[in-house]
């Protein structure tokens, strides 16, 4: 993939070599340092929730509970599910690869508020020291959707603790949203037009519309829930006059929108990689952006198909149901544009690439899998089963972090100016491909048998299915330590890495690997279309004499 | 391009003129309102939900506030808004002992609302009216038995509005000393007084939210005066 | 109601014949409560309260934050706040005037 000469860059300054004192990184104002920050700290989320994760499949081999006692499944299960959720998938992209392309992609020097966005890692972590407080403390066993009056009244674990927690780890979230929003409003190079945005900055205002809207209600939701815990005030309870659905709505209108918060940045991630692995413009580039900022509006119409099964109106349970079916236009939309990029286009299988491909596989059966739960009648056989189970992680996995990673690889180079090991890039993105489809393929099919979630022993004629699944589990954590492992490696003995080692289109390609401080050494001037394929040659040149510094 | 603004009064290093800086922190203070607006929204969901359900019992509840403290806070806060509006009319053509004096008018403004709140709350608290269990005890002369129950929920939300209300106003109060001490030293001129005006939309926002917790909370009840 | 971000000045005399209705309003809408206008329409109350307290935010709006006068996209800003404020009211609301069992029996403590 290397053809470019690489340059010495030794003696250049670059973002990493600004500073090495502890000092320089803890109060950095640069995002694309904070970007590492989140990288170092969700990482650490992941490994967490991925040890639980094991513990849950562990406990699921035999039909009998022996491994753990039903409170410790509770609490294992739940903390796997907050964990992956508020603490690595929602960062996820957008706080890595977002904070640290965002701005480069624009040509701007920062985000608009730097300090708003070191203050936002500052927010997290602290959130996250609480939710390790709660973990060391035994946990929650509420579920990740700490539905009351359980949650208010009956459990007997930390719940107000965790709700802090998320409650301020949202806040977090909401300055990243904000200062994405800004930055791409009033900070885009001269030239660089909205329809000429790569989509992954597309994708990004999207979501950072969700951050925004949604996360508040959350933050309020929980608090709410914190007070009902502490004074047992009747607004939840049902003994008191109050209406646990009440809880339920709130909850959803923001988590089921927090779904695309997960999803949406993935799906920019994926069109930059179909772009460049393809050589071709993607295909039908306004309806594919078009289609980020739909399913952020329809995201927020959709959250009572969650209900279906609780006392909500028929009648509403009805339009949700409708609208919920709207959500999968924009994404067929997507799903179909990125096939009719790489359908006659010069395909290279790289690491990248292979997860793309993978994410158009799983994110397709992910999204399908959801019309079934959409559907009024089905869903009330199949709510709280495996399906359930299995369709949130063939989105969630299969989509967003299988997104993340190719996003990770294909960014590597530009992010520490190494070369990943490709080859062994290419056979961890293939164990993950394998190893995830041997995990949550089999839920389907429990979760239509009539296996429920949540539960931590079950009957004896889903053992094989469950063995199945679980023994996928363990390819699936092969496939997800070797990345950690190479990827590590290769910042200290990887190949140093050109500045545009895939011919790329984009802003951030045209600067050096790894970037300067300031992200560029000239003013860059943007006058072509996104993915321009053919101009990559004449702007990576004009790039080196400096003859884009002028017009 | 690049160095033309680097000496530029006021200026980050990582925007390119005062207009793009000066844009950028009007759309993030707006945007930060829209999420305001949701956390405050959740609250008046959870108000319009009950309200419909309990009627008697919010108008019962509404009725043991003091319309004439609320009216008071009501007034103090649109007096405040006004000064506030006239401080960034001031810091706009750069007068800025008049701009010292309007800030401080607005921060004394805000203090007595938040001194006007602690006396109600404090009443509240005489009288057990703080919604917590086995803290909440309505004395017979403050409310007929079949509402107890409908009239704690209506306290509670009154105290969770109220209160998230009150603490934006704290910030807001932390806010205008910092620009009061940074308009005293001179930090502001007609062209660098964008944190007056964010400030001041900030300011602004608290006092609607309280327009429309006045009538909400306080009037509700009002026409069982007399009656 | 241009794009262009230039700073407009509001004069002080607007402000002041803002402040002026501000409360005009404030003492309409405590007057009105004085009275129970269940007995002509239930929602009555209600409906001219909220009138009253919209009309008041949107001078604030308009006047003390400039809106008025401010860019296309602040003006966006401010309708996507209240579009989306109505998503999550309107919806959830519609579910519990078309619920059955709403309010439980329970609930009428």
């Amino acid at each position: 993939m290397a053809t470019e000469v690489i340059e010495k860059v030794e003696s250049r300054s670059t973002y990493l070599n600004n500073g090495h004192t502890v000092k320089s990184w803890l109060l950095t104002l640069d995002h694309k340092r904070i970007g590492l920050l989140y990288l170092f700290s969700i990482s650490i989320f992941f490994l967490i929730g991925g040890i639980y994760a094991s513990l849950i499949r562990l406990e699921l081999v035999t039909p009998e509970g022996d491994l753990l006692t039903p409170d410790t499944y509770n609490r294992v299960f739940t903390m796997h599910g907050v964990i992956m959720i508020f603490f690595f998938l929602i960062p996820s992209i957008p706080a890595v690869l977002g904070n640290f392309l965002l701005p480069i992609m624009l040509g701007a020097k920062d985000v608009a508020f730097p300090k708003l966005n070191l203050l936002s890692w500052y927010i997290f972590m602290l959130g996250g020291a609480l939710m390790m407080y709660t973990l060391i403390n035994g946990g929650i066993d509420t579920g990740w959707t700490f539905y009351p009056p359980y949650s208010s009244i009956y459990s007997n674990s930390e719940v107000t603790m965790a709700g802090v927690s998320i409650f301020i780890t949202g806040f977090s979230s909401i300055l990243t949203g904000l200062n994405f929003m800004v930055t791409i409003h009033t900070m885009r190079a001269p030239g660089l037009t909205w329809f000429r945005l790569p989509l992954f900055v597309w994708a990004h205002y999207a979501t950072s519309l969700i951050q925004i809207l949604g996360t508040p209600v959350i933050a309020i939701t929980v608090l709410a829930l914190a007070l009902e815990r502490t004074f047992q005030i009747g607004i939840f309870d049902p003994k008191l006059g109050g209406d646990p659905v009440l809880f339920q709505h709130m909850f959803w209108f923001y988590s089921h929108p927090a779904v695309y918060i997960m999803i949406l940045p993935s799906m920019g991630v994926i069109s930059e990689i179909i772009a460049n692995s393809t050589r071709k413009r993607v295909f039908g580039y306004h309806f594919v952006a078009f289609s980020s900022l739909a399913i952020a509006v329809f995201g927020f119409l959709v959250w009572g198909h969650h209900m279906f099964t609780t006392s909500q109106s028929m009648y509403a349970g009805m339009v949700f149901s409708i609208i919920s079916y709207a959500v999968a236009i924009p994404s067929a939309i997507k799903t179909f544009n990125w096939l009719a990029t790489i359908y006659k286009g010069s395909v290279s299988f790289s690491t990248p690439m292979i997860y793309a491909l993978a994410f158009l596989g799983l994110f397709t059966i992910g999204g399908m899998t959801g019309l079934f739960l959409s559907a009024l009648g089905l869903d009330i056989h199949l709510h709280d089963t495996y399906f359930v189970v299995a369709h949130f992680h063939y989105v969630m996995v299969g989509g967003a972090i299988i997104g993340y990673l190719g996003g990770l690889h294909y960014w590597w180079p530009k992010m520490t100016g190494r070369l990943y090991p490709e080859t062994l890039g290419r056979i961890s993105a293939v164990i993950v491909f394998v190893g995830f489809n041997f995990t949550f393929m089999p839920q389907f099919i429990l979760g239509y048998l009539g296996m429920p979630r949540r539960y931590y022993a079950y009957v004896p004629e889903f053992q094989v299915l469950h063995v199945l699944s679980s023994g996928g589990a363990f390819v699936l954590a092969v496939g997800f330590m070797l990345p950690l492992f190479y990827l590590a490696w290769s910042i200290k003995y990887g190949q140093k890495a050109p500045n545009n080692p895939w011919t790329a289109f984009g802003l951030e390609w045209q600067t050096a690997s790894p970037p300067p401080t300031e992200n560029f050494t000239y003013n860059p001037v943007v006058t072509t279309e996104a993915y321009e394929f053919e101009h990559v040659e004449e702007i990576r040149n004009a790039g080196k004499t400096g003859a884009i510094q002028t017009a | 391009m690049a160095d033309s603004h680097a000496s530029q009064y006021g200026l980050a290093h990582h925007f390119s003129s005062m207009e793009q800086q000066r844009e950028a922190g009007t759309i993030g203070m707006w945007i930060f309102l829209l999420t305001e607006l949701m956390f405050f929204g959740g609250m008046f969901l959870v108000y319009a939900i009950f309200r419909t359900t309990y009627p008697a019992g919010f108008e019962q509840g509404s009725h043991l506030l003091s319309v004439k403290l609320g009216g008071l806070n009501t007034i103090v806060l649109i007096v405040s808004s006004v000064t506030m509006a006239m401080a960034v009319y001031y810091s706009q053509i750069g007068e800025k002992k008049r701009l010292v004096g309007m800030l401080s008018v607005t921060l004394v403004l805000g203090l007595v609302f938040l001194v006007v709140k602690y006396f109600e709350y404090r009443e509240k608290f005489e009288h057990h009216l703080f919604p917590a269990m086995g803290f909440y005890a309505p004395d017979a002369e403050h409310l007929a038995l079949q509402y107890h129950q409908q009239v704690r929920v209506f306290l509670w939300i009154y105290f969770a509005m109220t209160g998230l209300h009150a603490l934006h106003m704290i910030i807001g109060a932390g806010m205008l000393l910092v620009l009061i001490l940074m308009a005293h030293k001179g930090r502001f001129t007609t062209s660098y007084n964008s944190p007056v005006e964010i400030c001041g939309l900030y300011w602004h926002f608290v006092d609607i939210v309280w327009i429309f917790l006045f009538p909400l909370l306080y009037l509700t009840g009002y026409h069982l005066t007399g009656h | 109601m241009s794009d262009h971000t230039e700073h407009h000045i509001v004069s002080p005399k607007i402000y002041f014949a803002i402040f002026g209705a501000l409360m005009v309003f404030t003492a309409i809408t405590v007057a009105v409560a004085r009275f129970d206008l269940a007995s002509v329409w239930g929602p009555l109350n209600i409906i001219v309260a909220m009138t009253v307290a919209t009309i008041k935010a949107t001078l604030v709006v308009l006047y003390f934050m400039h809106v008025r006068y401010s860019s296309k996209l602040t003006q966006v800003i401010v309708i996507a706040g209240l579009f989306w404020l109505l998503i999550m009211l309107v919806l959830t609301i519609a579910d519990y005037v078309a619920r059955t069992g709403w309010p439980t029996p329970l609930g009428q403590v």
